[in-house]
């Protein structure tokens, strides 16, 4: 502490700086040299790919003299973006993400918000047990954990099957109408843990101060959560929603593994699979605009979700 | 302080509030439990006895047979995952790093939009990312190689704006200052002082981008064709597309998925704080 003490003392008495450049700063080699080994990357990984596809999505695909001629591609403006536009698959697929994000996000979440209060509020014992056990599921790939529940939902394996059938039902967790939801459960199993935690690291570091004031006034703990801690954790709640919109339009591992054991996911149930099915049938520029149009309305979505609630919340 | 609290909950409360938790409890840890109990038994009892109970201790006979299979390569798979995930996360926080505190602590033209641009990036899709990045890559002859995985693995835009945020928080203007009249280089100062001031907060960035190209399935799916180059991920999922023409895998699958997940779920419980720290700042700010 002394040493910096002097050294500071030193910054003050320095008339003219060693190095010898004005304002300050680094030169501008040196900050270049700090930012480019991550621009660089993003540019080439991020950017480029990004604008490849919004190019190819204008593409199409035309042949010289007939059917057997030499493909080539050309300018074909907005024609992707209508042939997307008009495939029933891409509409069912939008459908049933959006139906799942309808109901899968906000039921996840109200579930994380309420373990956090409770993990916040003095009613628990064995918190750090229950903080972990949420938790853990964040450890394991969305693959595993897809594939550890088709155990559980097969009808041949399953001891929750088993057990339901003990008191007398009949679950088809991979019947037609189902498997939506058991998709979706596979992802609030994921998830729940983390938007917990990241809500509960919010609750943590409120002031306690700040129940003082409220407990005098006889607030009792409904109260205090729901008036006083919800509202300031919200910016994190925003930030839970948003990573679960995109989370959600971005589906694709869970289906596909479901999909090794229902037939009632078809390779075409998310808009992701649609856009990676029909890219594996040679027709990149189709799968470009079906990749563009969900980049697109992720952002509105995102975005349009921020801007709303914090207008509304004035944050 | 919470003590004198705890006593003034009423019973009921307190009874339920554990009531849900333990449910919820039982939610979470249910599928690892019946992992571990399925990976102990032989094939004919994972039909024939009840999940939750144990039966024949076989787990060893598993782990040779997942581990003998096709010349071992499930071994291979674990060895792809390991280096695209630590070798991924290691050079990703680095390089995250140097330009997250660029970013905080050095004043230039078009600082706040490259900002913005990079924090637009936290929005991208990276599935949407994955078809033209294969189309650019079988340009240049890369689709198929470990680089396809790893250098798109590399970057995240997140673990910039955390950078920044740590570093803003947790290094000190006037270090710097005193660091530059000492004629210590930038670089130097940011090795020999900054970065160890942001340690904690740089092995928070290390676990994110861990998890993330450990769990990243689609990336590898899109660019490998070739079995020796894929991670677990991938090679579980292939293997569960088998188990209807062989049935036999199924056990290897369920021993192979527990062999997977263990060791991050234990790193995961040593490494708690970091965590908190984590999503609390990322959070917040």
């Amino acid at each position: 502490m002394t040493d910096l003490a002097t050294r500071t003392t030193r910054v003050a008495a320095a008339p003219g700086r060693r190095r010898g450049h004005r304002g300050g700063g680094p030169r501008a080699g040196t900050i270049i040299a700090f930012l480019l080994p991550f621009v660089l990357p993003f540019v080439l990984f991020y950017l480029v790919p990004v604008g490849y596809a919004v190019w190819q999505s204008f593409q199409v695909v035309r042949r010289t003299g007939g059917q057997y001629g030499t493909p080539y591609t050309a300018f074909g403006g907005f024609q992707q973006y209508t042939q997307a536009f008009q495939n029933s698959e891409f509409w069912s697929s939008i459908g049933r993400i959006g139906l799942f994000g309808i109901v899968q996000v906000p039921a996840m979440l109200v579930a994380a918000l309420l373990m956090a209060l409770l993990l916040d509020s003095p009613l628990l014992k064995f918190k750090s047990f229950f903080r972990v056990a949420a938790f853990m599921p964040y450890a394991v790939p969305g693959v595993i954990a897809a594939i550890m529940w088709s155990f559980l939902y097969s009808p041949q394996l399953s001891p929750v099957v088993d057990l339901l059938k003990g008191i007398g039902l009949q679950p088809n967790f991979l019947g037609p109408g189902a498997v939506l939801w058991s998709t979706a459960n596979v992802s609030t199993w994921l998830w729940t843990g983390y938007n917990m935690l990241i809500m509960y690291s919010a609750l943590q570091s409120i002031p306690q101060e700040l129940y003082e004031a409220a407990k005098l006034d006889g607030a009792n703990n409904w109260a205090i959560a729901w008036r006083i801690k919800v509202p300031i954790i919200g910016p994190s709640i925003i930030l839970t929603t948003v990573f679960s919109i995109i989370g959600t339009l971005q589906l694709y591992a869970e289906p596909a593994v479901l999909r090794q054991i229902s037939s009632n996911i078809s390779s075409t149930y998310t808009p992701n699979m649609l856009a990676y099915a029909v890219a594996s049938g040679n027709n990149y520029q189709q799968a470009a605009a079906i990749s563009v149009v969900l980049a697109v309305i992720t952002f509105v979505l995102s975005f349009g979700f921020m801007r709303l609630t914090m207008r509304r919340t004035g944050l | 302080m919470n003590k004198r609290n705890a006593t003034r909950e009423s019973p009921l409360s307190r009874g339920g509030a554990m009531f849900l938790m333990c449910i919820l409890a039982v939610y979470f840890l249910l599928p690892i439990y019946f992992l571990i109990v399925a990976a102990t038994k032989p094939e004919g009892d994972l039909v024939s006895t009840f999940g939750l109970a144990f039966s024949h201790f076989n787990l060893f006979q598993n782990l040779s047979t997942l581990f003998g299979r096709e010349n071992g390569i499930f071994a291979m798979w674990a060895l792809n995952s390991v280096m695209y995930a630590v070798l991924g996360a290691g050079v990703g926080t680095l390089i995250s790093a140097l330009c997250g505190y660029a970013l905080a602590k050095f004043k230039f033209r078009g600082r706040e939009f490259l900002f913005s641009v990079i924090l637009g990036g936290v929005l991208v899709p990276t599935t949407a990312l994955a078809l033209p990045l294969f189309l650019l890559f079988s340009a240049t002859g890369l689709v198929n190689t470990y680089f396809a995985v790893f250098l798109p693995s590399i970057v995240s835009p997140f673990g910039v704006y955390l950078a920044r945020i740590f570093a803003a928080a947790s290094v000190p203007d006037e270090l710097l200052e005193s660091a530059r009249l000492d004629g210590a280089g930038e670089f130097r100062t940011f090795f020999s002082v900054s970065f160890r001031l942001m340690t904690p907060s740089l092995v928070t960035i290390f676990l994110f981008q861990f998890v993330g190209i450990w769990n990243n399935f689609f990336l590898p799916m899109v660019m490998l064709q070739k079995e020796s180059l894929f991670p677990i991920t991938l090679g579980l999922y292939e293997w569960n597309g088998q188990t209807a023409r062989v049935p036999l895998l199924q056990v290897s699958v369920i021993t192979g998925s527990l062999v997977s997940i263990l060791p991050v779920i234990v790193v995961f419980i040593v490494l708690q704080r970091f965590w908190r720290t984590g999503l609390a700042s990322g959070a917040l700010k």
